[in-house]
């Protein structure tokens, strides 16, 4: 995917600094061996009609599909989600931190590497795959997006280099009751820089150093940045459908807390928030669509059942030819919002809902008709099925479910066709 | 693609542009059913003289054969632009996008010569005589009879579904030429002669009421030897070059705009729970259709963008038709239920938005058919993409004539 020549993004292009950003502690090796291969940016620039990832953004997506298999293959999901003192894995997270990715899109001047979003896109792909159970999301789509979105200049410079050595887990707490995320539901209140208030569930709250609330001071909504290990701060492990990933209760009793951006910007940073992480949580749901449906084909072909392949009946054919439609719907729609996301378009909240909407029908058709396709061997707990039936609720609601999103949309929709 | 052309491609759409303003045509005869056949022969004639004389018809085939010597992209960005304007019908499709591209590559050095320019400049029209009775979806089974004597073949035998036969100058015919052989292998392909007594065209009134494909009856007709485009008994691989350009022609992104339209009508439109554009119901498929829409959009985008980049489309482009023609007979019902006992209304002078939903309704069972039923396109996403096995065939070993058949 191309974007507009836009001075943002100019930064971005791969240069030297980069170069050495990306090799960094030989975590990246072949990088070292490509990138330096002066890379004539005209000559990829004048390829017409770009709607796919770029050689080097494939050649990213490449080593870090590598580096997954290598370092995050479903023993490591299986080690979170059957113990249940841990709510990721440690030695992944240090992992993927040295390669660089949680600072990916961070400028440099912050310590990240000064990607664009296509970019983390083609990185949230590859972690959707492998299930990573990691707080990646968290920490890079909802806390480094808030910080870089509506951050002071001071707070960047002590957040985001943090985030992107690894050093710091972030957490976004929005949401009090069940059903949709709207003014009314928010409770928390902060007076005087202190905040008090419950937030459930809030997604890797269990491990997080740093959380994004939403809450309200004198009647208005804000989002508010709380250091997690200060006085006032109480934290719950919750029990949920994916134990591959943490989610807590978070109680604040008068914990400090620093506003990002205006008073009474809560709700429209929350969604501007929002509209990103859904757009790179399009991007994991894909990832694991496809995977879910690479497991479906594998076992269609392997198991027999009246003298012949089950792959070979129309029955499952067909099934997973419609599994196959959805996916490619999801990864277009998906493409369209990593544009928009990039290039700061104002297309960006109907691309980014069409992207949620289309990846959440997707991975949860994906997942469901995997573990029909498998038969009674999909519904054991040995057989891998459920890790993704459970992780496509996972990233289905945890931006706010579908439901939500299709209204956004439309409402949307209907904003343009009235202008 | 506004959103980022590059200055090369921005420089070609403004050229493309102006030339439209100034060649287009301004207004032609619309029809509102998708499979009405609205072609006005004479207006369309004219349109692609005009765009082949400046050298936007065939834009990627090279100038020698009347093409434009251009690449892919001009093309689909000279088809963007082409698309704003009123259209009035392309019956060259089937033609330039499968039957000569197969002439070309198949056909002999005295044919080429013979048929590429003409068609180009739409003097000449043709049509695909493939499908039989006996197989719609199963082309290979074709049965009408080709046989040879001294250098002259004899055909007898009944093609069905042929899009434009009725105005068409010439057809390309897959024939049975050896019924003692495997299907695949004892067939045979030739270009025929639509204007031959001996063709006898009758068209097929559909569900919707238009007539658009026909029955094509062939009685005695004499063929040269020389009419045969690639070697005998080897049609089968001859036929699926044509429907490989078939699979290569881009289309264009399917119901795009039909969310809006539902919207616009709901608005009008009151519900027992209040207006109808604020139903949630209506308002959650809205949006499904909406993605469906915009994910074939873009998928088209990634086909041009293979295109391109001078590679080979991926099997993505396989999903178009399987969602858009489900898209289109869903909208149209959800619609027509908006409009309560009103839906039942066809005439577009008192329907809702002249009918539009009321044609779509009827044209919809044809488009999930045509060119491919979504069984079809089903089993060839899970074989060709997916790579699961074929069914069981029983029709791949034995002599043609050993088959078994319904009649």
């Amino acid at each position: 995917m191309r974007w507009p020549e836009q001075g943002r993004n100019d930064a971005r292009r791969r240069h030297p600094a980069t170069v050495r950003r990306l090799t960094r502690g030989q975590s990246f090796p072949a990088a070292k061996a490509r990138y330096p291969v002066a890379k004539d940016i005209r000559q990829e620039d004048a390829f017409p009609m770009d709607f796919d990832f770029s050689d080097d953004q494939k050649f990213l997506k490449t080593e870090a599909r590598k580096f997954l298999d290598a370092r995050c293959p479903v023993g490591v999901v299986r080690g979170v989600l059957d113990n249940s003192g841990k709510s990721y894995d440690e030695g992944l997270w240090k992992a993927v931190a040295e390669q660089g990715w949680l600072g990916a899109a961070i400028p440099e001047e912050f310590g990240g590497l000064g990607l664009g979003g296509i970019d983390l896109c083609a990185i949230a792909e590859e972690l959707g795959r492998a299930l990573a159970p990691i707080p990646f999301s968290s920490t890079v789509y909802f806390l480094a997006e808030a910080l870089m979105l509506a951050g002071s200049q001071a707070q960047k410079a002590r957040w985001l280099p943090k985030i992107a050595a690894g050093e710091v887990i972030g957490c976004f707490a929005t949401t009090e009751r069940p059903g949709t995320l709207t003014d009314a539901q928010v409770q928390a209140r902060v007076e005087n820089g202190r905040l008090t208030g419950v937030k459930i569930p809030v997604t890797d709250g269990d491990v997080a150093d740093l959380a994004v609330v939403l809450a309200r001071e004198s009647g208005r909504t804000g989002i508010y940045l709380v250091e997690l290990a200060g006085a006032g701060v109480e934290r719950e492990t919750l029990q949920t459908l994916d134990p591959t990933r943490g989610v807590a209760r978070l109680t604040f009793t008068g914990a400090a807390a620093e506003r990002l951006g205006e008073a009474g910007e809560g709700l429209s940073l929350a969604e501007a928030v929002l509209n990103r992480a859904a757009v790179l949580l399009a991007f994991e749901q894909v990832g694991g669509a496809d995977r879910a449906l690479e497991m479906a084909k594998a076992y269609a072909l392997e198991r027999y059942a009246f003298g012949r392949q089950i792959g070979s009946y129309q029955a499952i054919k067909h099934k997973l030819a419609d599994i196959y439609i959805k996916n490619e719907l999801a990864r277009s729609n998906a493409y369209f919002g990593a544009w928009a996301l990039d290039a700061g378009a104002g297309e960006l909240p109907v691309a980014a809902a069409a992207a949620r909407v289309a990846a959440c029908e997707a991975f949860w058709f994906a997942a469901k008709e995997n573990i029909q396709t498998h038969g009674g061997m999909g519904f054991t707990w040995d057989v891998d099925c459920h890790l993704f039936y459970r992780r496509a609720q996972q990233l289905g609601l945890v931006a706010g479910g579908a439901k939500a999103w299709k209204e956004r949309l439309v409402s949307q929709l209907e904003r343009r066709n009235a202008a | 693609m506004d959103f980022n052309d590059t200055a090369e491609e921005a420089a070609y759409r403004a050229q493309v542009r102006a030339w439209l303003e100034a060649n287009a045509p301004r207004s032609v005869a619309t029809s509102t059913d998708p499979l009405e056949d609205s072609t006005d022969l004479k207006a369309a004639r004219a349109w692609q003289r005009k765009k082949a004389e400046a050298g936007y018809a065939c834009i990627t085939w090279p100038k020698a054969w009347g093409g434009g010597g251009g690449a892919s992209w001009q093309s689909v960005i000279f088809g963007q632009e082409e698309a704003k304007f009123p259209n009035p019908g392309n019956p060259f499709a089937i033609g330039l996008g499968m039957c000569v591209p197969t002439v070309m590559t198949a056909g002999n050095d005295a044919d080429k010569e013979r048929f590429v320019k003409p068609a180009v400049l739409g003097e000449e029209i043709w049509c695909q005589l493939f499908s039989e009775p006996s197989g719609g979806s199963d082309a290979a089974a074709a049965r009408t009879r080709a046989v040879l004597d001294g250098d002259t073949w004899t055909i007898n035998g009944q093609k069905v579904w042929t899009s434009g036969a009725h105005y068409s100058d010439f057809g390309l015919l897959l024939a049975r030429t050896d019924p003692d052989v495997p299907k695949h292998k004892g067939l045979t392909m030739f270009w025929i002669d639509m204007k031959d007594p001996a063709v006898e065209v009758r068209p097929i009134h559909q569900m919707s009421g238009a007539s658009n494909f026909n029955e094509v009856y062939f009685t005695d007709l004499k063929i040269k030897d020389s009419q045969r485009v690639g070697g005998v008994g080897e049609g089968w691989r001859v036929a699926l070059i044509t429907l490989m350009n078939e699979r290569l022609s881009v289309g264009g992104g399917g119901s795009g705009s039909g969310h809006a339209r539902v919207l616009k009508l709901a608005s009008d439109i009151s519900t027992l729970a209040g207006p109808a554009a604020k139903d949630a119901g209506l308002r959650e498929k809205i949006a499904d259709w909406f993605v469906q829409a915009e994910g074939l959009k873009y998928t088209t985008f990634r086909t041009m963008t293979a295109l391109s980049r001078g590679q080979t489309p991926g099997p993505e482009s396989s999903i178009g038709k399987v969602v858009s023609a489900s898209l289109m007979q869903d909208m149209a019902n959800t619609a027509l239920e908006l409009e309560d006992q009103f839906g039942i209304i066809s005439d577009p002078a008192m329907a809702p938005l002249a009918a539009a939903f009321q044609s779509a309704l009827m044209g919809a069972p044809g488009m999930r058919i045509a060119g491919g039923t979504d069984e079809i396109l089903r089993n060839i996403i899970a074989e060709r993409v997916l790579g699961l096995p074929q069914d069981v065939r029983l029709d791949k070993v034995v002599a043609f004539k050993d088959i078994p058949s319904g009649r």
